[in-house]
């Protein structure tokens, strides 16, 4: 099976799925993403979703597994790029993505990971609060 | 020919030779309930149309269900959608049918024979069933006219709108549901991802209720949005909102709330990096 390519943009390693990964996909990709990001020392990851369309818990899991290793080698992680329908069924998954931050493409995704905007963009932890009756 | 129009023959030779005052007379029971919507003209020629295929059909069976009488039956289909749009009440819709039952019983009344009053019972039998078949499609046209508007209404009521470069907005307005909250959802993400916008105001002024289930919608389209890389924030929450959602114990976490639409856009404006400086004028 193919394995997703990783490229490398000055010391930022841009990972763009453009198929409908299985699970075993998804654990290749990790595996090969750790392998770079030690070998390199990147600043920072950027995985790009525009052409996933679907998602399960599995594969939604895998983008905090990734920001937990990132997080190892003292890189970020962004996804850029999800769809709104993969968004919807992640919130209706009540999955969260850890530490990981978001944009909504490419271009924004580098621009947060070179921090050349005020701010550090969205970070968010907190799953959707509970409401209670 | 089969066995039920060899029995109807008679009155079927009665329709053939009296056609003309048949009509006439039909016409002229149905015209009362018209009261405008139809001129008398259209009237007539939509009956001797149906009357010729009604004719044709018993000419060559008894039997409603055959397929001889799937003209018939079309004709019904169309002329119930018709006055479905044209306003007619379902009874004045299902009259046009039955007022021929009177005419030919008016017509056969004049002659004392016991076979044709027979044929005649058989015959209006099955134009019950023609007429409970004008009942259905004028259901059908109405529901269908139905479904229209309220698609048309969702339409209307959830407008995304662009307030600056990089800041949309949903105005919501009247009763929030599931599927018009699904709506809005899908329409505000692909608006985001189309223009590229950061940010998102869902100003809900005009929400005059907001119960669990509608807090949770909007808190799962704020986390969705965020998913994608968006910011949202919820503006407009009136001031008996606020305190059912209080009442209620529901949580926005950490989800940006303001008063109103400006401050809102205000905040927006302010995380995008962007200065609102009033400078004074002269000759203003």
């Amino acid at each position: 099976m193919d394995r997703v390519p990783i490229l490398r943009i000055g010391d930022v390693l841009l990972v763009s799925i453009q198929v409908d990964l299985q699970d075993q996909g998804v654990l290749d990709l990790q595996e090969d993403l750790a392998e770079q990001l030690s070998s390199i020392s990147a600043r920072g990851v950027v995985i790009d979703i525009s052409a996933v369309e679907i998602v399960d818990s599995f594969i939604g899991r895998m983008f905090a597994t990734i920001a937990s290793v990132s997080q190892l080698f003292d890189a970020d992680t962004v996804v850029v790029g999800m769809r709104p329908a993969v968004a919807i069924t992640l919130v209706e998954l009540g999955l969260t993505l850890g530490n990981v931050r978001t944009a909504l493409n490419l271009e924004k995704g580098l621009e947060i990971l070179r921090g050349t905007r005020g701010r550090t963009g969205l970070e968010w932890a907190q799953p959707p609060p509970e409401v209670t009756r | 020919m089969d066995a039920a129009a060899e029995h109807l023959a008679q009155l079927v030779e009665l329709l053939r030779t009296d056609s003309e005052q048949l009509i006439h007379r039909w016409v002229e029971l149905t015209a009362p309930s018209l009261r405008g919507r139809l001129t008398e003209a259209e009237l007539h020629s939509d009956s001797r149309e149906l009357f010729d295929a009604l004719q044709q059909a018993l000419a060559t069976t008894g039997n409603v269900n055959d397929s001889h009488f799937a003209e018939v039956k079309g004709l019904l289909e169309d002329l119930s959608r018709a006055r479905a749009r044209q306003g007619f009440s379902p009874s004045e819709t299902a009259i046009s049918v039955f007022t021929l039952k009177q005419a030919v019983s008016e017509l056969v009344g004049q002659q004392d024979d016991q076979n044709l009053y027979r044929q005649v019972l058989t015959f209006s039998t099955l134009l019950d069933v023609l007429g409970l078949r004008t009942f259905e499609a004028y259901a059908r046209t109405r529901e269908g006219i139905i479904k229209e508007q309220s698609e048309q209404l969702l339409e209307l009521t959830t407008p995304v709108v662009k307030l600056w470069d990089g800041v949309l907005a949903v105005p919501l307005v009247g009763t929030l549901d599931s599927i018009r909250t699904q709506i809005v959802m899908e329409k505000l993400l692909q608006a985001l991802v189309d223009t590229g916008s950061e940010h998102a105001i869902i100003d809900i002024t005009g929400v005059l209720a907001v119960d669990t289930q509608v807090a949770q919608h909007l808190l799962k389209t704020v986390m969705a949005a965020r998913l994608m890389g968006a910011e949202c924030t919820i503006s407009g929450i009136r001031p008996q909102i606020a305190q059912t959602i209080v009442a209620l114990g529901i949580e926005f976490g950490d989800i940006t709330t303001k008063a109103s639409l400006s401050d809102a856009l205000r905040h927006a404006l302010r995380r995008s990096g962007v200065d609102v400086v009033a400078t004074a004028r002269s000759g203003r």
